[in-house]
């Protein structure tokens, strides 16, 4: 196609699912926070690179709001936040690892199947671009699921977050006004779940999520 | 080859017998069954590898036996020449082993009149051509082998592996008899010609894939119907085992063949896919189970499940390939499969002979009481370690040639169309990397375990070489196996009209290419070369020995084990084979083997030891029998109630049946 | 003509790779320590390590049997004919044909199938623990190496490895991720097969943390030299690996003149040295992980291999 432009973004595109991949496979809740800020670049750059070849300077804006909350100071919060609460830094998994990745693999081929069946006709480079990030949101579902430390269920819904600017971008024409209601939204869920986890914390002692199951009285 | 010729050595089979009833508690009746049985086998052998390489055309005929009108349709083939050939080379090898081995039996009158009819059996299997010969001959070779895993009956263990065997055994050939009751042509016509002109359609397709799948698939110990065959295989006396597992796995995967690729017509595509779930998670299963078995046999019985996954992984690709018209890369896999075959038949029976001669000389099957055999059967050792490195898929020898055909195919996968064969094939190929890697720890331990080290028990310590038929037998079978490892190139070609004649195509000639490599698809794509790898190995080492010989220290000195300055003379300080298969059970024991191990340690001043316990489970075991089975218990506690009734009541239960089924009849027609 | 100077270039190959390789684990040994602030060993001190044990007498336990002396000619023979058909300083080599990568690894899988059992051989606990998890590791990278296979024989349609490297080196191939996956696969495949850290200490001799030491304790004498040369071998040969598929540049074709293959081998020693002071670094960044903690590692290799692959499809289903 394009040569060396479609093999970049390409190349962003694919980093952005294998960071999520990198996500998964954290046990240690810095080391979390730090891929994630990683997975933020990668998104930032691959903003970017589509503002560049799509020539749509409003792009621009998005990748660098992305930068400045989600790479820089979402992190940077979370750190402090961690540090403050003295909260374990393990992560406790639902199911192991291992499983987590073999699960994160199935779910990127059905949505390559879904997505490239779906999308026949459109232009290559979104459709690739809609296919990873497809992937990078169940991706972030599955952490989500599978993670029982409040902390990366925030991570996991800030990578699914992630894959769907990522889809935005691929699709032209997405209007900015959209992108930063996003992005805000994002940072007011941030805003929310961080006043939420400190009461937890008030509460039970604990960020584990299944402390607020047994108070609620189910069985696991 | 004419029909005829293997009719007649079925009819000579079934003549020994009689004979072999009348001579079983005399002396000689062994040496004269097992003679008369390897002459015939070997004849058959010969016909057989000569009507391959020579390419004659089969021939069919119709005995006036059986149904009434109908007759029995006997037909040889290609395909059915190929399997004659793994059939009585097994049967031959096993006889010769047997004329050995067969001396140390104790129950010889229990197994002499049914092993001929066994061969017999697995013979007429092949040559069936009609679905009531064909089943009526599944089943004779079914109650055959029932009856050798029955010979020593007294044991405990081998009256339940003859009773599940018989269950399994008798739902596999009534799902064949479902399949092929759909097969059947329009007018009733069981005959294969018949069936061939008149493909089902629609859901009778999914049918008929499906129950062959079971019927077939259950003999030849596809997960999860395999829960007989590591009961079942081991129980036998070796040579009858190395036969079931060798061998009679084979005549139920000719049985998938003639079904699916022959008689079912065209294939779709998700059938390669089902076939290949099948065999992807039979690979992975059966070998992660024999690496935590500690009977030798039974190791060798889970792994002939994961080498049928294998050939039913190979099988899958093929279909899938058919299915899209990929000829080239059809027959590739087909090959492969084919080849793995033959490959599984040499060196399954061979280590089954290794571990009857290890049962022999030191009355164990259980590793854990083995060791350091090496040293005192060392014939046996070296042709168990061809069999290990074989089975190991590690060049030069066989195994790794069929296990390199099948990730070729494997990696002609990407031209595909359907997506979900596009993604499937790959992780197939992945697990299929996986249970080979898998069978080399499994090889490693069992081989390690039972030959290597120091003795467990004075019964390994005081061990004697087997007898020399034994011996000849095992040695010849790896020496066949090394040589078609290096030269795979013509087994190839012997297969093509095989292929040619199932899938429509076949590989290209290996006979010309020069340097008797081999080349699947093109030069450029992949290539190997067995004997160069073997003959660059064998300068290679030579030329260290030698150079070091000649230019550096040759002394040696024995002395006590280092082990890091703390060697304990007692053997029970070794690895066992529980402990070397610890990280293997640790990495994969949530998911396959559902483990839990409790530690007790007793408090600081306790002298009681420590134990540990580990609790395994068979995990389709747990899934699937046990609720069938509970279900079927509680069915038949009901049903135990009939049996106390009035014979009034008896007859009332005739006659209201038998008004039932009039009235059925009525309301039919 | 052509035959004799194939021969000659499938010769110099051999002995190039069984002489560089005790120097390869040489500068590997002085950069870590170099790194670590320490003089270090000089770099031909692996071979004097050799030629010393070479010249002692071999001390064998009583109740090893041939099989523990055959054992090392093995490995050493399997992993030699190996490297030797791993392009190293020119693709298309005379006998490079006869095993493609998958035969290649299964060469590998051969020496340490043997390397193994000679473990078990002499009957002791340590012999049988590094065996049993040396099987293990190696069990779990096999798969990880077949999908790098996969996904490198779907961009360059072959197996062979001097196909993948004039492939990789003469038409446009692009920037593709699965590429880079499959390169950081490979890198993962290496470390745990040749016994690197993280995943095993090649330098310990703490009985409890060690795998391939542990397999390898009762060897002596000329038996030790032949492993450790096998060692130095296969590590010289995943480097190589790596070398000619991800960095062809420079590698002479068949048909070129000698200043190509003078040029070849100057490119080679510059991307072994590379690949050296890379393992080295990398080395002694990072620390040792549990042996449980290998299996996720290398489920991270055979995750990254699927992932290339399905990458590939994606880019190929356009």
């Amino acid at each position: 196609m394009h040569g060396l432009s479609f093999d970049i973004a390409h190349l962003l595109a694919g980093s952005l699912v294998l960071v999520s991949f990198v996500l998964l496979y954290q046990d240690r809740l810095y080391a979390l926070l730090n891929v994630y800020a990683l997975h933020a670049t990668v998104l930032v750059l691959s903003v970017a690179w589509q503002a560049y070849i799509q020539d749509a300077p409003h792009l621009y804006i998005t990748a660098a709001i992305a930068l400045l909350f989600k790479a820089i100071i979402i992190p940077i919060a979370l750190h402090r936040m961690i540090k403050q609460l003295g909260i374990h830094r393990e992560i406790e998994t639902v199911v192991g690892i291992g499983p987590t990745m073999l699960a994160g693999m199935g779910l990127v081929a059905l949505s390559m199947v879904v997505m490239l069946r779906v999308t026949a006709d459109a232009d290559s480079l979104a459709r690739e671009d809609l296919a990873f990030a497809l992937s990078v949101l169940l991706i972030g579902l599955l952490m989500m699921v599978t993670r029982r430390n409040a902390v990366s269920q925030v991570v996991g819904f800030m990578s699914l977050e992630n894959g769907l600017v990522l889809a935005a971008t691929g699709a032209k024409g997405m209007p900015l006004v959209v992108e930063i209601s996003v992005a805000f939204s994002v940072l007011i869920a941030f805003i929310v779940i961080g006043i939420f986890l400190f009461r937890i914390r008030e509460r039970f002692d604990s960020v584990d999520v299944q402390a607020l199951d047994q108070h609620r009285g189910e069985r696991r | 080859m004419p029909v005829i010729v293997s009719l007649w050595s079925v009819a000579a089979f079934l003549a020994l017998c009689p004979v072999a009833i009348g001579f079983a508690r005399r002396p000689l009746g062994t040496p004269l069954v097992y003679a008369a049985c390897l002459l015939v086998s070997l004849e058959l052998l010969l016909q057989a590898i000569d009507a391959l390489v020579s390419g004659v055309p089969g021939s069919s005929m119709v005995l006036p036996l059986g149904v009434p009108w109908i007759g029995m349709h006997f037909r040889l083939d290609v395909l059915s020449t190929f399997f004659l050939a793994v059939i009585n080379l097994g049967g031959a090898a096993a006889s010769l082993y047997a004329l050995g081995y067969g001396r140390h039996e104790t129950a010889a009158h229990r197994v002499l009149p049914f092993y001929p009819a066994f061969l017999a059996a697995m013979n007429l299997v092949i040559v069936a051509d009609d679905a009531f010969s064909f089943l009526l001959s599944w089943e004779a070779m079914s109650l055959a082998s029932w009856a050798l895993v029955m010979a020593h009956h007294r044991v405990p263990d081998n009256a339940r592996a003859g009773y599940v065997y018989i269950l399994m055994a008798s739902a596999g050939t009534t799902a064949l008899l479902l399949a092929f009751s759909l097969l059947a042509g329009p007018d009733g016509g069981y005959a294969f010609d018949t069936i061939r002109e008149h493909h089902p359609s629609g859901i009778f397709t999914v049918l008929v894939l499906c129950l062959a799948l079971i019927g077939a698939g259950s003999k030849a110990g596809l997960v999860p119907l395999h829960v007989w065959l590591p009961l079942a295989h081991p129980a036998a006396p070796s040579h009858v085992s190395g036969l079931m597992s060798g061998v009679m796995t084979k005549v139920a995967v000719y049985g998938f063949i003639r079904i699916v690729f022959d008689l079912l017509g065209p294939p779709d595509w998700w059938w390669g896919l089902l076939v290949l779930a099948a065999g992807a998670a039979t690979a992975v299963l059966g070998v992660l189970y024999a690496i935590i078995q500690t009977d030798l046999k039974r190791v060798l019985a889970y792994s002939t499940i994961e080498n049928i996954g294998f050939i039913f992984i190979g099988l899958g690709l093929a279909l899938a390939f058919q299915a899209n018209q990929m000829g080239s890369a059809a027959a590739l896999a087909f090959t492969a499969a084919l080849f793995h075959v033959f490959n599984h038949a040499l060196y399954k029976t061979l280590l089954f002979f290794g571990a009857g001669a290890v049962l022999t000389a030191t009355g164990e099957r259980d590793m854990e009481h083995l060791g350091g055999l090496i040293h005192r059967m060392p014939q046996t050792a070296v042709a168990c370690l061809a069999g290990s490195i074989a089975i190991a898929a590690l060049p030069p020898l066989n195994g790794f040639v069929s296990e390199w055909l099948i990730l070729q195919a494997v990696l002609e996968s990407p031209d595909l169309p359907q997506w979900g064969l596009k993604i499937f094939v790959p992780a197939a190929g992945a697990t299929l990397a996986l249970a080979a890697a898998l069978a080399a720890v499994c090889f490693v331990r069992a081989f390690g375990v039972t030959f290597l080290g120091r003795p467990r028990l004075p019964a390994a310590a005081q061990a004697k070489e087997v007898d020399g038929f034994s011996r000849m037998t095992m040695l010849g079978l790896a020496a066949l196996c090394l040589l078609v490892g290096i030269l795979p190139g013509p087994v190839i070609d012997a297969l093509s009209p095989v292929s040619r004649s199932i899938v429509g195509t076949a590989m290209p000639p290996q006979i010309g290419v020069p340097w008797l490599s081999i080349i699947p698809i093109a030069e450029a794509r992949s290539s190997y070369n067995g004997l160069l790898v073997f003959v660059f190995m064998m300068l290679s080492g030579l030329f260290a020995a030698v150079g070091i010989h000649r230019l550096a220290s040759r002394k040696l000195r024995r002395a006590p084990a280092w082990d890091c300055g703390f060697p304990d003379p007692s053997p029970v300080t070794q690895y066992s084979a529980g402990s070397f298969a610890q990280p293997i059970r640790r990495v994969f024991g949530r998911f396959a083997f559902n483990a839990r191990e409790e530690v007790e340690m007793p408090a600081p001043g306790d002298i009681s030891p420590a134990r540990l316990r580990v609790h395994l489970h068979d995990i389709v075991w747990d899934a699937v029998y046990a609720p069938i089975s509970g279900i079927v218990g509680g069915a038949a506690d009901r049903l135990n109630a009939l049996q106390f009734l009035t014979i009034r009541r008896y007859l009332s239960f005739v006659f209201f049946s038998l008004i039932a089924l009039l009235l059925v009849l009525a309301i039919w027609s | 003509m052509v035959l004799i100077s194939g021969l000659v270039v499938q010769g110099v190959q051999m002995l190039l790779v069984l002489f560089l390789a005790p120097l390869l684990t040489g500068v590997i040994r002085k950069v870590k320590a170099r790194l670590l602030r320490r003089q270090g060993p000089s770099l031909v001190q692996p071979y004097r390590d050799l030629l010393r044990l070479l010249r002692k007498e071999a001390v064998v336990a009583e109740s090893a049997s041939w099989l523990f002396r055959a054992a090392p000619y093995a490995v050493l023979a399997s992993t030699w004919v190996a490297a030797a058909l791993v392009p190293t300083f020119a693709t298309g080599l005379m006998f490079s044909w006869s095993a493609d990568l998958i035969a290649i690894v299964a060469l590998l899988g051969f020496g340490r199938f043997a390397l193994a059992l000679a473990g078990m051989d002499v009957g002791t606990s340590f012999g049988g623990i590094g065996s049993s998890r040396e099987m293990m590791i190696a069990a779990l990278a096999e798969p990880a190496m077949l999908m790098i296979v996969f996904t490198l024989a779907l961009v360059a349609h072959s197996t062979q490895l001097s196909t993948i490297a004039s492939v990789f080196l003469s038409s446009h191939i692009g920037l593709r991720v699965s590429l880079g996956l499959a390169l950081i696969a490979l890198i993962i495949v290496a470390i745990a097969e040749n016994a690197r850290i993280p995943v095993d200490n090649p330098a310990t001799h703490l009985e409890l943390t060690m795998v391939h030491e542990a397999m390898v304790l009762e060897y002596s004498g000329r038996h030790l030299a032949l492993i450790e040369l096998s060692a130095s071998l296969r590590l010289l040969l995943y480097i190589s690996l790596i070398a000619c598929i991800f960095l062809p540049w420079g590698l002479a074709t068949q048909d070129s003149g000698w200043e190509a293959h003078a040029m070849g081998i100057a490119a080679y020693a510059a991307k072994l040295l590379l690949g050296g002071v890379a393992l080295a670094a990398f080395e002694t960044s990072i620390a040792k992980m549990r042996v449980f903690r290998v299996p996720e590692f290398l489920g991270a290799a055979l995750m990254l291999g699927l992932l290339g692959t399905l990458l590939l499809f994606v880019s190929r289903g356009l």
